[in-house]
């Protein structure tokens, strides 16, 4: 048993060893990936390029535009613009946000309890839209209490961000990026690895020894757990590197926890060569029932909280849903065993039954 | 049953869908013989074959290999036989040293055996040259051989050689039935698919199928006498266009 289970783990990574291309897309692409979500992609907004219209043009207005020019969220497009101006601008996509201070502007804060000022913005991107409005609304209640003399409201709130102080979103996405990650490049190479050798004839050539079916599945799935456990950690470890991202938590539970996972991911890729005839298929259905719903529905992006109810249900049954809980309470929050044994729980359910129908089905493919 | 039978075959049949490619068939090897199967592409050589390794279930009937059952001693027909397929199916990205590692290892060979099966049949089939060279390079003679050298790495007690020599030129086939020929004189049985003609003519016994069904046996020799004709091929064409003539009548 161990002599044959050890034959093919020793010839699976010297295939491994030997498709060197493969072996660096599998390593290079998650740093790629984190290097891209922590400097390209990010949820944060800065650089808000707005225009103003000062009708005033008193000191008061011109310390309104200067308490939004000074934060390095609001980046101003200099020129002489009217209320007019504002629809040429928003299409051809010059400004984001314009702000229109009315001619009796610093009257009115003299003499009003209230002074309005109008501020227009592009809600194309709905999330973006959002997001102009807060900060906007941030600047501008920073600059009513600067005013002296101005009333404090009787209730004011105080909040404090935990977990994640900085609201940087490179801390978000990581442990999401390993979940996706993990996923893919397990599944995957499994499908492939089995697939593969039913096309060349190689498998028959196995099936005619004393082997049985659960040695061959042991003997592939040792050397991918490898190779995913050392994905998951080169991306803990460039985060880290590169983002300062942190692990609270405890290490050893997240990489227990973290194989667990990938053979959840594993058993997916062998329940997909089970059905796939060809590489190519194999690929295809692995990138499409692991990709994409592990990028939509598991919350890596969405809250699942937000999402419609069937969807919300859908998203039950996808292993990352449950890991994404488990790795970012253990990266961020610091949390351990005990508040997570249900999506514990949860994963190796999933996961159980995944393997149990992936063996079943290779069995009946192998006769 | 006599005490020298290595295979025998009782009723295997077999289905895919509405098609029998295997029907109903019955025959017995005994021990040391080449026995060759013939037949045109679609008789049932290779689902024969495939049935008698393991690989496809039998729909009816069911054979024992050296006294074990196909059908439930499945685990143990293996370990005695060995399969050479049609289709060269060793890895072409490995180098020839890490297949012969990998099969030797999927036997349960131990390492000791292993070396010594290595040296043997390395020398036999003159394949020392090329033990460190890539398989994908390997011109197909060779690769064939190599196959060979695979299947016998754990002395299997018969041996299944399905179209072995498709494709190469007939000096290498010529050596290839040499070696053959060496397995047999040492004890194990070798069952043969071909449809090159010639061939057929170095087999112990030959076995013509049609259609998933066994339309002749006997000895080369014994063959061409019943038959009247000087060699196998003409015996070969004969039966198969008495059989068409036969379909065609009804």
């Amino acid at each position: 048993m161990k002599r044959r289970v050890f034959a093919v783990i020793r010839k699976e990574f010297i295939h491994i060893a030997r498709d060197f291309r493969s072996l660096i897309i599998i390593l290079v692409m998650p740093v790629l990936m984190i290097a891209l979500y922590g400097y390209g992609i990010t949820l944060d907004m800065r650089c808000i390029r707005f225009a103003v219209v000062d009708l005033s043009r008193t000191p008061q207005s011109r310390a309104l535009i200067a308490s939004f020019t000074g934060n390095g969220f609001f980046r101003e497009v200099a020129g002489d613009y009217t209320p007019d101006d504002a629809p040429s601008l928003f299409r051809q996509r010059r400004i984001q946000m314009m702000l229109v201070i009315p001619r009796d502007f610093a009257a009115s804060l003299a003499t009003q309890a209230e002074t309005t000022v109008q501020v227009l913005v592009d809600a194309t991107d709905a999330n973006v839209g959002t997001y102009i409005h807060t900060y906007t609304e941030q600047v501008l209640q920073g600059y009513a209490s600067s005013l002296s003399g101005a009333v404090q409201p009787i209730l004011r709130l105080e909040p404090r961000l935990l977990y994640n102080p900085d609201r940087k979103s490179t801390h978000f996405f990581v442990p999401g990026l390993i979940a996706v990650l993990l996923m893919l490049v397990s599944a995957l190479l499994t499908s492939i690895t089995i697939t593969r050798e039913r096309e060349s004839g190689t498998m028959e050539q196995i099936l005619v020894s004393p082997i049985r079916p659960v040695e061959i599945v042991i003997g592939k799935v040792i050397p991918y757990i490898t190779i995913g456990f050392a994905d998951g950690a080169l991306i803990l470890a460039s985060a880290r590197i590169l983002f300062g991202t942190p692990v609270h938590g405890s290490l050893l539970l997240l990489a227990l926890l973290g194989t667990v996972y990938v053979f959840v991911a594993l058993s997916f890729g062998l329940l997909v060569s089970t059905v796939a005839r060809t590489q190519v298929i194999a690929m295809f259905m692995t990138v499409m029932l692991t990709i994409l719903p592990t990028f939509l529905l598991s919350g890596f992006l969405f809250p699942v909280a937000s999402m419609p109810t069937v969807l919300q249900y859908l998203s039950r049954i996808i292993p990352a849903t449950y890991f994404l809980v488990i790795i970012r309470g253990v990266m961020l929050k610091g949390v351990g065993i005990a508040e997570l044994w249900l999506p514990i729980v949860s994963l190796c359910a999933i996961g159980t039954f995944i393997l149990s129908v992936a063996v079943m089905r290779f069995r009946i493919s192998l006769e | 049953m006599g005490p020298d039978t290595t295979v025998s075959v009782r009723g295997l049949t077999r289905d895919f869908g509405s098609f029998r490619a295997v029907d109903d068939v019955w025959f017995e090897v005994h021990t040391g013989e080449v026995f060759g199967f013939l037949g045109a592409n679609g008789a049932g050589k290779t689902t024969l074959i495939r049935m008698l390794c393991g690989l496809l279930e039998p729909t009816a009937g069911t054979a024992t290999v050296c006294g074990l059952d196909i059908r439930t001693r499945t685990r143990d027909v293996r370990r005695i036989i060995g399969y050479m397929s049609q289709k060269f199916s060793l890895y072409e990205d490995l180098p020839v040293r890490a297949n012969i590692e990998f099969f030797g290892g999927v036997y349960g060979l131990p390492r000791s055996a292993l070396k010594r099966s290595i040296a043997r049949l390395t020398a036999e089939l003159q394949l020392e040259e090329y033990a460190s060279a890539q398989t994908r390079s390997l011109p197909l003679g060779i690769k064939q051989r190599l196959a060979l050298g695979i299947a016998l790495l754990h002395n299997p007690s018969v041996l299944f050689l399905d179209e072995p020599t498709a494709g190469v030129d007939p000096i290498i086939r010529r050596n290839f039935w040499r070696i053959i020929y060496d397995i047999a004189g040492r004890g194990s049985t070798v069952f043969v698919t071909t449809h090159y003609m010639e061939e057929a003519e170095y087999c112990n016994r030959l076995l013509i199928m049609h259609q998933g069904k066994i339309i002749e046996t006997g000895s080369p020799s014994e063959l061409k006498t019943r038959h009247d004709r000087p060699t196998i091929r003409d015996v070969f064409i004969r039966l198969i266009s008495e059989r068409m003539q036969e379909e065609n009548a009804v």
